[in-house]
């Protein structure tokens, strides 16, 4: 019994060690990650579809992982302020226009890109909220 | 062993009850009862609510009547072009319908838009392409204020009004309507959900059945 209680013990720590292991980065990523799903249930799926799929030419899939990382760093601007001009996504044309959210904060932006970023088939990793302060700084 | 044979029996016939009540709709809307004179006589008779004539403008610019809609089942819905909170959803689902129904000659599909002043039939016709709804099937409906409204709330008893509150200043439903042959309405569906929509396909499976 000793026995069995020490050896539960030394695995307890054992697992606490490798968790902690876990870079800070990791960690913050999960949690945009998981906040970036709730937000973009709530401003961007009734849209572009619980896939990612879009719909028709009306509204484009969020599937070109390809269009995607060329335009991280605009990506932001799209949502904040809105698209107008015609983009090519998985070599098809789109020239409607996108609806600006202008309530969302630089930190919401952050977290929706990740979802986005890391769903659909694409595989991008961490932009964190300082990256999208920059970003939005420099939108057009 | 004869319990067990009563009781197979009993299943059976349960069974049988409820698969016949599976196979017919209802009739949605007011109903009437009339009496009136046949062969001399006074029968009593129920009328029903059914969906009456209209004239409204198509994505082709071409006038739709409910003549268009003999000898049909259709699903009726109400949206604009414009719109970014349930449409989409509506019409991703009502296309997924329309694809398994395409080319049915007893099939058609009739969506009015509210936004009457924007959504012209350019416009409709826009929309209907890049959704890649080809042909007259689904037809896109532009009208009157009046005609499109009134067709919403005394017809397909839906709600559909202008709003200054609202971001988009327009607030509709998302019901599928779905109507038969003899224009009564015989289902209403939450275009927005998954399930509700599956129920459609079977329910119009049901209706095309009938004569």
């Amino acid at each position: 019994m000793r026995r069995l209680v020490l050896y539960s013990l030394v695995s307890f720590v054992l697992v606490c060690v490798i968790t902690s292991c876990k870079n800070e980065q990791e960690l913050a990523f999960g949690r945009y990650f998981a906040n970036g799903k709730v937000l973009y249930e709530n401003h961007c799926q009734n849209c572009h579809s619980k896939e990612g799929q879009g719909l028709g030419l009306l509204i484009p899939p969020l599937t070109d992982t390809v269009f995607l990382k060329a335009n991280k760093k605009e990506l932001g601007c799209f949502i904040r302020f809105g698209l107008k001009k015609e983009i090519k996504i998985n070599n098809t044309v789109y020239n409607e226009n996108m609806p600006a959210d202008d309530h969302l904060s630089d930190m919401d932006i952050a977290q929706i890109l990740v979802y986005v970023t890391n769903s659909f088939g694409n595989n991008q990793g961490y932009y964190s909220v300082l990256e999208a302060n920059t970003d939005l700084k420099n939108c057009k | 062993m004869k319990n067990l044979i009563i009781i197979y029996l009993a299943a059976v016939l349960l069974q049988s009850c409820t698969g016949e009540n599976k196979n017919t709709l209802p009739i949605l809307g007011n109903r009437q009862v009339v009496e009136k004179e046949v062969n001399g006589k006074m029968v009593v008779d129920t009328v029903y609510q059914t969906i009456p004539p209209f004239s409204l403008t198509n994505q082709d610019s071409v006038v739709v009547t409910e003549k268009a809609f003999d000898g049909k089942i259709y699903v009726a819905d109400f949206f604009f072009t414009s719109c970014n909170s349930i449409c989409p959803i509506m019409h991703r689902n009502m296309l997924k319908i329309y694809t398994k129904y395409l080319n049915n000659k007893e099939v058609k599909f009739i969506s009015h838009s509210i936004d009457t002043k924007y959504d012209t039939p350019s416009r409709l016709k826009r929309y209907a392409d890049k959704l890649g709804v080809k042909g007259n099937q689904w037809e896109f409906v532009h009208g009157s204020y009046d005609a499109i409204f009134n067709q919403a709330a005394k017809n397909y008893l839906v709600t559909a009004f202008q709003d200054k509150t609202e971001p988009q200043g327009l607030v509709h439903d998302g019901w599928f309507l779905l109507v038969d042959k003899q224009k009564h309405m015989r289902g209403a569906y939450d275009g927005t959900k998954d399930d509700q929509v599956e129920k459609l396909m079977k329910d119009m499976d049901i209706l095309l059945q009938e004569k």
